[in-house]
């Protein structure tokens, strides 16, 4: 078994159901903070499926694109977490 | 050699990655659904990111795979704590087998300001 189908067929369809039960709790959330905490792990898994995807196709330019997504992730979680807390306080 | 080890750190984080996205559906409390993803995630993506550095080999891939990781190591605890401390505040209930909540009436409800008993006897 060659690298190139080990990522392709064990690595990318593990990602892709972890991406499927985020996506499920993202849905059903009983509330805000669960999903913004689930689009933060789906942020990670989108880092972690460009890492992988850069190793198949030998590209090394997509890691620029993962470096962004790390910055937006943390920028989202924050804003999401203070404008809650206003919201909270105001009313 | 270098194929092998790519295989054991991919498969690795991957792993994590699973362990986290299961936490976070069967978990019966968002407290923790929060303390099971974050640790998880960090590992899983900085192990991937390993792997992604032996197949290059590259001093730009490995600068760029040191820089997200650095980025994944120093904001993912302080958006998960800034995120826990509002739910907190904003009244998310505890599971109901849960048995400790150290940080039950030592806070004020107003000003959301920390601090012990004590201090809040002398106000």
């Amino acid at each position: 078994m060659s690298l190139y189908d080990f990522l392709s067929y064990v690595i990318m369809p593990a990602l892709s159901i972890a991406t499927l039960l985020v996506f499920y709790r993202f849905i059903i959330g009983p509330n805000v903070m669960d999903r913004v905490v689930a689009l933060e792990l789906l942020i990670s898994i989108g880092i972690a499926s460009i890492t992988i995807f850069s190793i198949v196709s030998d590209n090394a330019t997509f890691l620029d694109v993962a470096m962004i997504l790390a910055l937006i992730a943390f920028l989202g979680t924050v804003a999401y977490s203070y404008y809650i807390e206003k919201k909270e306080k105001n009313e | 050699m270098n194929d092998v080890l790519i295989m054991i750190f991919s498969g690795l984080g991957v792993l994590f990655i699973l362990i986290a996205s299961i936490g976070i559906v069967r978990m019966p409390d968002f407290f923790l659904r929060l303390s099971v993803t974050v640790k998880a995630t960090t590992l899983g993506v900085g192990f991937i990111l390993l792997s992604t550095v032996i197949y290059f080999g590259e001093l730009s891939v490995t600068t760029k795979a040191l820089a997200i990781v650095l980025f994944l190591l120093l904001t993912s605890p302080v958006g998960a704590q800034l995120i826990g401390r509002v739910s907190y505040f904003t009244g998310t209930k505890l599971w109901k087998n849960s048995v400790l909540d150290e940080l039950k009436g030592k806070y004020n409800e107003k000003t959301h300001v920390l601090g012990s008993e004590d201090e809040e006897n002398k106000n």
